[in-house]
């Protein structure tokens, strides 16, 4: 089997696919791209179905050698990409050749690029998805949770396509801007006192650098939480307030149970914008109905049919 | 979320169980997962299929026809799990508990306990309810690393860390078995609502049962 071979990893490059499901009465972690609107055009610009194995490259500084003649795509984070010292565009798909260099830089603004090949990265599934768990020790190129490497193999098959082709550039988000992130209040709202909730929303928050792909811990002045005693199932997106006030918002690592009072989700869509998000981000979050949010996450799955 | 009870009881994770079936079998691929709780049961749902208030509809009878349904006579699956009871936190345990360690040994392990949910890492099911003189409060600090196949006891509740992994339950001993195998059918060979008894062994047996592994 060909692919692309991997001459520098870079910081945290993992394998995903869209998600490991079907596991989590049993503890097992959905995992997934961080940014599912980044890795869903990356896919589509290939005419790769929803899902298809692609490379989450946290930070960038990844170089690879091709040992086949295919087409690839990078979104997401904005890095130089380059094939032998050559620029190519972002949120765009391009030739590959056996034998060039493709390199992607340092990020400039977000934090991940998604880079997809036609047809998709192939990998063995562990409980059904390739989806890199690290926590866990699961998926990945070698099935047991680890991030690239240098001398792995990424095998694909060889593709063309007769053209470029583009995302347009209103779905390309600007990573420099402020991001406002939508909440849908709910899960242990209504146990939380009325001005903690609206303290939530009227204060600035700042994303905490021990903040990873399992959540997003907020830092602020803290909130005043209620208690939960037992444990429960969770939802990524979900925000979580432990006694020490200071918000995590589960994230695609997450653990499916948890006993942290909940006072609302993040908007599926806004969990893509917040994974591109660095340490000490100030964040601002805006309420959002459910209805509104189910409307354009079906409008969004229908698009890159989910 | 279908908060199911205000307290866990001895039979509620079987029946838990038994309507997570239920409503699988009813909505099959509308659902992407079901997750007890020790009190609840989460359904994540579809969109893309499926939304809330359809889901809530369909529930309804079978929520009414489950709140009926007489206890069940379980014959839930007895688990006899080899325990080397030589764990870290054994001796202070004991100090806490105002017991001797000897104590701390035949309580833990002459008590039979329910899986309550399964969660927080994968194959980790919480074991209730742990006999009252052994409840002690988390560790004030959380280790970093736990080794894999640790025993531990956290407030009313024992269980067994299958991977090595951050932890802040008191470490009473270690399981010689593999706890969760994503390559294995089942992965996980404890079930919701299972009977679980721990049988003391010494370091030798511990040695055995381990490399049979």
């Amino acid at each position: 089997m060909k692919g692309l071979r991997v001459l520098k990893p870079g910081p945290l490059s993992l394998l995903q696919d869209g998600g490991r499901y079907g596991w989590q009465h049993l503890g097992v972690s959905p995992a997934g791209p961080l940014d599912l609107h980044a890795a869903a055009w990356a896919n589509r610009l290939l005419g790769n179905p929803w899902g298809t194995p692609l490379l989450e490259v946290a930070l960038g500084d990844l170089e690879l050698l091709a040992e086949v003649d295919t087409w690839v795509a990078v979104c997401g984070a904005d890095t130089p990409i380059g094939i032998d010292g050559q620029t190519r565009p972002a949120w765009s798909r391009f030739a590959v050749r056996a034998g060039q260099h493709l390199k992607l830089g340092f990020v400039r603004s977000g934090q991940r690029a998604y880079l997809a090949v036609a047809g998709g990265f192939r990998a063995s599934a562990v409980l059904g998805s390739v989806s890199t768990q690290a926590r866990e020790e699961l998926g990945g190129l070698h099935g047991l949770g680890g991030k690239l490497v240098a001398g792995d193999l990424l095998s694909c098959a060889p593709a063309r396509f007769a053209l470029a082709a583009s995302v347009p550039w209103t779905y390309q988000p600007d990573y420099r801007a402020t991001p406002v992130l939508r909440v849908i209040t709910g899960g242990d709202a209504a146990e939380f006192d009325e001005d903690q909730l609206q303290a939530f929303f009227a204060r600035s928050w700042q994303l905490s650098p021990q903040s990873d792909r399992m959540g997003a811990r907020l830092q602020g002045e803290a909130l005043v939480a209620p208690e939960r005693q037992w444990s429960q199932g969770v939802a990524s997106g979900a925000i979580q307030v432990p006694a020490d006030g200071q918000p995590i918002i589960l994230m695609a690592d997450r653990q499916t149970m948890g006993g942290y009072p909940l006072l609302g989700w993040l908007h599926p869509l806004d969990l893509s914008r917040l994974a591109q998000c660095p340490a000490h981000q100030h964040l601002r979050f805006i309420a959002v109905s459910l209805s509104d949010a189910q409307d354009e996450l079906r409008r969004f799955y229908r698009f890159f049919g989910r | 979320m279908l908060v199911l009870a205000e307290q866990p009881d001895a039979q509620l994770p079987l029946r838990i169980a038994a309507l997570a079936e239920q409503i699988r079998l009813r909505f099959g691929e509308q659902l992407i997962d079901l997750v007890p709780g020790w009190t609840s049961l989460l359904l994540h749902y579809d969109l893309s299929r499926t939304d809330h208030l359809t889901l809530a509809q369909g529930l309804t009878p079978l929520l009414e026809q489950w709140l009926g349904d007489p206890p069940l006579e379980s014959p839930a699956t007895l688990h006899e799990i080899p325990i080397w009871y030589a764990g870290e936190d054994l001796q202070e345990v004991a100090r806490l508990c105002s017991l001797s360690v000897e104590q701390v040994i035949e309580l833990h392990s002459a008590s039979e306990y329910r899986v309550g949910a399964i969660g927080f890492a994968p194959g980790f099911a919480y074991l209730g309810e742990l006999p009252e003189r052994l409840v002690l409060p988390r560790r004030a600090t959380p280790r970093t690393t736990v080794p894999a196949g640790s025993l531990a006891i956290a407030e009313r509740q024992t269980a067994i860390y299958p991977q090595v992994s951050p932890g802040g339950w008191h470490l009473l001993g270690l399981c010689p078995w593999r706890l969760f195998e994503a390559r294995r059918e089942p992965p996980c060979p404890l079930a919701l609502g299972d009977r679980v008894r721990f049988v003391a062994v010494d370091e030798q047996r511990f040695r055995d049962e381990r490399s049979r592994q």
